[in-house]
């Protein structure tokens, strides 16, 4: 079956290329990756006016926390912290034991119209009434301006029912079930007595898809919020980062010193501002990535 | 024998109440707000009055669908969004694979974990961060790019106000972020690929690109197709948050895609007109579902693997 290569030392010529262009490869991969992260963090380090003239790349000039200083003493930005962290540990608990409640009945199979449940499912992945009527339900159900138009839009990701419903299929076998039925365990106790406890690696993985979800959109709070003191952090992030100007009107004199002075401020405020709003997932990644392989693999087998 | 199946018929029920049970709040959530907006698309149909509500606004048929059709809006709206997305689709399907093909074949495996772990963090990212960075690298006086371009001798680049450079920048930065977390599956898949063929292709002395041809991407090349339809299916649809973020005035003629135009025309403008986004976002919705059927189908066709 497999061709025979007749010239074995031209081949280990071309393996020996193939190895050093292996390495290669994945090193450029890394250091593209990994270079603009560091030079965000340096940056936040330096003084505005190193990085204002570009002076800045891998290693910090004039090291300050002034930055710092200005974002902790930014108030707007402790409140989006706050409202985040609430709406990402209440939005996830909600988002698992919804899609939990969902995918634990579709993972047996004798359950009947299974496959019709399926079928209204996927076709929610394939088809969607789009933004207006969706907008529009959130209205009419007056939910604009609470939490609830940021937990309700997506509580359930059919992806993640499937995904989950497959990982439930494929490591419970259905014997142990029905033990547990002839000892007389009603399928709520089974959930909750055996289903979860062997299943932490893709709660994991669910809190991880849902919770990075919650602490990184900015699309629902823009749509659905307009009190202030209800923003997540992303928008306040969004105003801060993205708009060109910030507090430039409340600027006393013109003064042309002050003004540069304040735009350098603003640079290296922002870049403070990028480490500190990611520093929980920074915090949660070496411990969640692992289960985000296994993830991304339970996602891969075809239910 | 009817007595029997009417036992038999409860006994199912009986066994598995608790499981409906536990179905109905998720099952009552997915109609009202999947399908309910799905049955309020039919205001893309009326003129759509707020006071008079959905079924008792006036119903004008396709309006709205010949209003957008012939808008001169249209050409700009659809290209944009055509160039945006496949150029995206295609050049971020190469990365991925070529990542995890040179992570398979890394013999350090502490080099290949570091490297991996690397790679997937920009994934947790978020979109104001990630647009927000783009600004920063790319700034006209502050930015490292342009100063190393000036360093270089070349002349600094405007490339956020510049049309043309929108849609690579676009790309390219989505390149940077989800390589890493894309390439995930495919090194999944890649070492659950049968030993054995390796082993029989290194004593036939066979070169490693032979077998990654050979071997690899043919291990490869369903899960590819099964992504490939998927992302099909998005062929009109960009979605919202990167896009609408990274424009601005200057580049606005590159920028503006269906997505974001839906949210202008329809939400953030002060005139709320409802009817034409709707329209406009259900002709999005059934391309996509068009696309997707159509993908599957081919795939089909050719006795690839395919969705359903």
């Amino acid at each position: 079956m497999v061709r025979k290569n007749p010239n074995h030392i031209k081949s280990l010529g071309i393996d020996r290329f193939f190895d050093v262009l292996v390495y290669v490869l994945a090193t450029v991969a890394f250091l593209i990756i990994l270079l603009p992260l560091i030079n965000v963090v340096v940056c936040s380090f330096s003084g505005g006016r190193a990085v204002q003239t570009g002076k800045v790349l891998l290693w910090p000039k004039d090291t300050t926390l002034d930055a710092y200083k200005m974002v902790f003493e930014y108030r707007d930005i402790w409140i989006g912290y706050r409202n985040t962290i609430y709406y990402t540990v209440v939005g996830t608990l909600l988002n698992i034991v919804f899609t939990t409640l969902m995918a634990y009945p579709l993972s047996r199979r004798q359950l009947r119209g299974r496959a019709f449940i399926m079928r209204i499912l996927v076709f929610t992945m394939m088809f969607s009434g789009g933004l207006i009527p969706n907008y529009l339900l959130v209205k009419n159900l007056h939910l604009i301006n609470t939490s609830w138009a940021l937990w309700l839009p997506g509580l359930i990701s059919v992806y993640n029912v499937i995904v989950m419903r497959t990982y439930f299929q494929t490591t419970i076998p259905d014997e142990l079930l029905e033990a547990a039925q002839i000892d007389g365990c009603s399928n709520w106790a089974f959930l909750l007595r055996v289903v979860l406890p062997v299943s932490k690696a893709i709660l994991a993985v669910m809190v991880l898809l849902y919770a990075v979800g919650h602490w990184n959109t900015y699309f629902n709070a823009m749509l659905y919020l307009s009190d202030k003191k209800k923003y997540p952090l992303q928008i306040f992030l969004r105003d801060i980062l993205i708009s060109t100007d910030i507090d430039m009107s409340s600027m006393t004199g013109s003064n042309v010193q002050e003004m540069l002075r304040r735009k350098e401020m603003q640079i290296i405020m922002k870049y403070a501002l990028i480490v500190v709003s990611s520093v929980p997932i920074l915090i949660a990644y070496p411990f969640v990535q692992k289960y985000l392989v296994k993830g991304v693999m339970i996602g891969s087998v075809k239910g | 024998m009817k007595k029997k199946q009417k036992n038999a018929s409860k006994a199912w029920i009986r066994r598995d109440w608790d499981l409906y049970l536990m179905l109905i709040l998720p099952m009552v959530y997915i109609i009202v707000f999947k399908y309910v907006p799905m049955y309020g698309v039919q205001i893309a149909f009326r003129d759509y009055n707020v006071f008079k509500g959905m079924s008792k606004s006036p119903f004008v048929g396709f309006k709205y669908f010949k209003q957008f059709f012939g808008s001169t809006e249209l050409p700009k709206l659809v290209g944009n969004t055509l160039k945006i997305s496949i150029y995206g689709l295609f050049a971020g399907m190469i990365f991925p694979i070529i990542l995890a093909l040179v992570l398979n074949y890394l013999g350090l495996l502490r080099y290949k974990k570091i490297v991996q772990t690397v790679t997937y963090a920009p994934y947790f990212i978020s979109t104001t961060v990630m647009v927000s960075m783009i600004l920063q690298f790319l700034a006209w006086d502050s930015g490292p790019v342009n100063q190393i371009l000036q360093k270089l001798g070349s002349s600094q680049i405007d490339f956020l106000g510049d049309p043309k450079k929108f849609v690579h920048l676009y790309v390219w930065s989505g390149i940077w972020q989800y390589t890493g977390y894309n390439a995930i599956i495919y090194i999944a898949t890649l070492s659950s690929v049968d030993p054995t063929y390796h082993e029989a292709a290194v004593v036939d002395g066979a070169t490693k690109f032979w077998r990654i041809w050979h071997i690899d991407l043919p291990c490869i090349k369903s899960t590819i197709i099964i992504l490939m339809i998927m992302s099909l299916g998005g062929t009109l649809s960009t979605g919202f948050e990167k896009i609408y973020l990274m424009q601005n005035n200057m580049n606005l003629r590159a920028s503006e895609v269906i997505d974001t135009y839906v949210y202008k025309i329809g939400i953030a403008s002060p005139i709320a007109n409802y009817s034409y986004p709707t329209a406009i976002g259900l002709f999005q919705s059934l391309v996509g579902m068009f696309m997707i059927i159509l993908a599957n189908t081919f795939a089909k066709r050719i006795g690839e693997e395919s969705l359903w």
